[in-house]
């Protein structure tokens, strides 16, 4: 556990805890006066408070400090765990996941909330700021305090005394700052200031004292009991300049505020516009065409200096392309966070028993990308819910446990992120999609398919296997729209399914939209881009083989047959081949297919224009951009051409 | 150098504690609630305790007492690690013998001086 970055772990942790706190609200809205769960939940939230303000997670501190709050009356009986209490919390669930997650939130969300909480705590005071009721036999304790100039340095910090003494009781506090020097003189690590405080407490000298246990030695304090006779006001008239207490707070808590901010920097947040930052990554994108303008002129120039300044700028805009995708990345748990509730619902409307596993839930992808993908999941889980996963007598009698388990995970792998769907249900029932899409007309009866065609029949437009359509899955919606979204994404899906075990729907979704590392290629006189994520590797096609292989297009790759085609053909260039072709082999998930090309030009930080409307219906192109040389080269659709490619290699297979 | 026990239910606590500890070089021992704390810290060997004092299982102060009657436990400073809130906590807590204690959030030179001040004592 401790060879992770803490905070790194604390946010996993708040997700766990956050998770626990939620179930403990359900549990407890069945069993309200629940001993042990009204602990749990009090529990769960002094532990998201306390690890929360222990890495900077400041608001979420102070946000789940109210709910503790509330708990704790709880805990302690003084108010009851009513229903509209219990909901109060669980509306902030989302909330506090938010502010773990550092997502920005709407403002005023939080206030709304915390004045729900508020209103549903009984009794008219505020359970946030419960302040400790004045005593009678309450004493008035004069406190001046200094620490020492290093205290700062060493990490000793005045503001968690302050509250401390503040927990004791009322506090006025003025900062002495007599002893700080003049600016010129001024050393800003040195802490020059000094404190005093009057304290109204019932507590004694001891408790005083222990406050400053730990930082005694090297601090001066002095603490006088002032009589009771003497009314406070009288005193704080008294001080040398009656600035008003609440003004003279304010120094201490800067400065102290600045020591803990320093220290937290990078629990800070800006809010930026989405807009805004599309408009730079757009920028972005021009920079980088004009850097591969640049690196062409640079290229054929004998100026030295000129091609030093032309590689500075290649790497200044590739880090600066990455820092902008690094800046746009949102963390998935923001899309994997409401199946939680979505689960939740489900169980209701099927009947059926599920657990939810989340996998990966830190994997980052582009903000866009995540928005996109959202409904997409959200129709792959009910689908998985609704026919994935059998009826807990049906799981009973198949010798399964009763509850269903759906699993989303997600990993990241090179430019690509991998999510999966899993379900453990009854499988895709492959003679009921065969039955369903030769009624459709979808396929010949009796046509030969791989499985794995067979079973992305499901992905195929207007295809539907529920036999009667619930209001789960049958939104109007079908899978083929899931398909095409995610392909509008440049990602890949495929379904595995092994009937009584379940089925896996796979995502592949690359990182961003906007900026791919591409492969440059040369078919004929054109050039096109292969994204890099899909490439797997380049072979040579040589004459011979090019030769041998004109029926049935396949190679051999360890021992593996990959069919190609030949990108000259495709697009009828109707050039003659160069003598030393090259196959590149490229991957979509499970499928490879091999491209033949004339020439492989090199890599290129390909900037995606997307093609205009007129072109929308060409399946081979995914998108267009600028070259250095101000030439545009198309970039290839992989999904579609492996696709392509393996139908003819199917018909070859059927025909030969 | 000295031997340190970390009782804590949250991982992300333990860890901070860890790499701020074993950063001065101190061997550092986890343990992820008070009855794993008390079961870890009666086997002896420990120069010093730091623990959480709301956990599941069982919570610190019952371990800071149960620990305080046992033979290897009863010398060992105990520095627990509470909020601001739990103000009266502080003085059961004190009550059941513990050393002293840390506001949380602190920063781990905090939690370092506190350690070598307690260990020089």
């Amino acid at each position: 556990m401790s060879g992770l970055d803490p905070i790194e772990t604390f946010r996993q942790e708040a997700q766990e805890l956050l998770e626990q706190v939620e179930q403990g609200l359900l549990d407890l809205a069945h069993r309200p006066g629940d001993r042990d769960l009204i602990d749990a939940v009090f529990r769960g939230l002094h532990t998201l408070k306390g690890s929360g303000a222990m890495f900077g997670f400041d608001a979420l501190a102070a946000f789940t400090h109210h709910c503790e709050t509330a708990f704790d009356r709880v805990r302690k009986g003084e108010v009851p765990a009513s229903p509209r209490l219990v909901a109060c919390v669980l509306a902030a669930q989302d909330h506090m996941r938010a502010l773990a997650e550092g997502r920005t939130v709407e403002p005023g969300v939080g206030e709304a909330l915390l004045a729900d909480l508020h209103a549903a705590v009984e009794g008219g005071d505020t359970p946030v700021a419960a302040a400790e009721p004045a005593d009678a036999a309450a004493r008035i304790w004069k406190i001046r305090f200094s620490l020492p100039a290093d205290a700062l340095v060493n990490g000793a910090r005045p503001l968690p005394l302050l509250d401390e003494l503040r927990d004791l009781g009322e506090c006025r506090v003025r900062v002495v700052t007599d002893d700080v020097p003049p600016l010129e003189d001024l050393i800003p690590t040195e802490c020059r200031l000094a404190w005093e405080v009057l304290l109204t407490t019932p507590h004694g000298r001891e408790a005083i004292d222990d406050v400053f246990i730990f930082v005694i030695d090297e601090m001066t304090l002095d603490v006088e009991e002032l009589t009771a006779s003497q009314p406070a006001e009288t005193i704080a008239a008294q001080d040398d300049k009656p600035a008003s207490t609440a003004q003279a707070e304010k120094p201490a808590e800067t400065n102290a505020a600045q020591d803990t901010r320093a220290a937290k920097t990078g629990g800070e947040t800006v809010r930026v516009p989405a807009e805004r930052l599309d408009e730079m990554m757009d920028r972005v994108g021009e920079l980088v065409i004009a850097q591969s303008r640049l690196k062409q002129l640079a290229s054929s120039s004998l100026d030295t200096a000129l091609r030093a300044v032309a590689e500075e700028i290649e790497r200044l805009a590739a880090e600066m392309r990455d820092t902008m995708m690094v800046v746009r990345m949102v963390p998935v748990i923001q899309l994997f966070g409401r199946f939680r509730r979505l689960i939740h619902d489900l169980q209701n409307d099927t009947g059926k028993k599920i657990d939810l596993q989340i996998e990966g839930e830190t994997t980052e992808l582009d903000k866009t990308v995540i928005e996109r993908l959202a409904d997409p999941l959200v129709h792959l889980v009910r689908n998985a819910a609704d026919h994935g996963l059998e009826t807990p007598e049906q799981r009973l009698a198949a010798g399964k446990p009763e509850a269903g388990l759906i699993r989303l995970s997600a990993r990241q792998s090179g430019a690509e992120v991998l999510i999966t769907i899993t379900d453990d249900g009854r499988g895709v029932d492959r003679d009921r999609v065969r039955a369903k899409a030769e009624e459709n007309g979808l396929i010949t009866p009796g046509q030969v398919l791989t499985d794995n065609e067979l079973l992305n029949l499901i992905f195929a437009p207007g295809f539907s296997t529920a036999a009667t359509i619930t209001n789960l899955s049958g939104r109007g919606v079908g899978m083929d729209v899931v398909k095409k979204t995610i392909e509008g994404l440049r990602g890949a899906l495929d379904i595995t399914s092994n009937p009584g075990e379940g089925s896996v729907v796979s995502l592949r979704i690359p990182l961003t939209l906007a900026i791919i590392d591409g492969l440059l290629v040369r078919v004929g006189s054109s050039r096109f881009v292969i994204p890099l994520a899909n490439v797997e590797e380049c072979v040579e096609l040589s004459p011979a083989q090019d030769l041998r292989s004109t029926g049935r297009s396949l190679i051999t790759l360890r021992d593996e047959l990959v069919p190609f085609i030949r990108l000259r053909e495709q697009f009828k260039t109707g050039s003659a081949p160069d003598p030393h072709q090259k196959i590149v082999v490229v991957s979509t998930g499970q499928d490879r297919v091999g491209l033949v090309v004339d020439q492989i030009l090199g890599d290129h930080q390909t900037v995606i224009k997307p093609l205009s409307s007129f072109h929308a219906d060409v399946g081979a192109f995914s998108g267009a951009t600028i070259l250095g040389d101000g030439g545009v080269a198309l970039i290839l659709d992989i999904p579609t051409l492996v696709q392509l490619g393996q139908r003819h290699d199917a018909q070859m297979r059927v025909a030969g | 150098m000295s031997a340190i026990l970390t009782v804590d239910d949250s991982a992300s606590i333990r860890a901070a504690i860890k790499i701020a500890l074993s950063s001065e070089g101190y061997g550092v021992t986890e343990a992820a609630n008070g009855a794993e704390g008390l079961e870890k810290a009666s086997a002896g060997g420990f120069d010093l305790i730091v623990t959480d004092l709301n956990m599941p299982v069982m919570d610190g102060l019952t371990m800071i007492r149960e620990l305080r009657a046992r033979p290897a436990g009863a010398g060992v400073p105990i520095i627990f690690l509470t909020t601001e809130s739990d103000a009266d906590v502080k003085a059961q807590a004190k009550a059941a013998g513990a050393t002293g204690w840390l506001t949380k959030p602190f920063e781990p030179d905090q939690l370092v001086r506190v350690v070598k001040k307690v260990l020089a004592k």
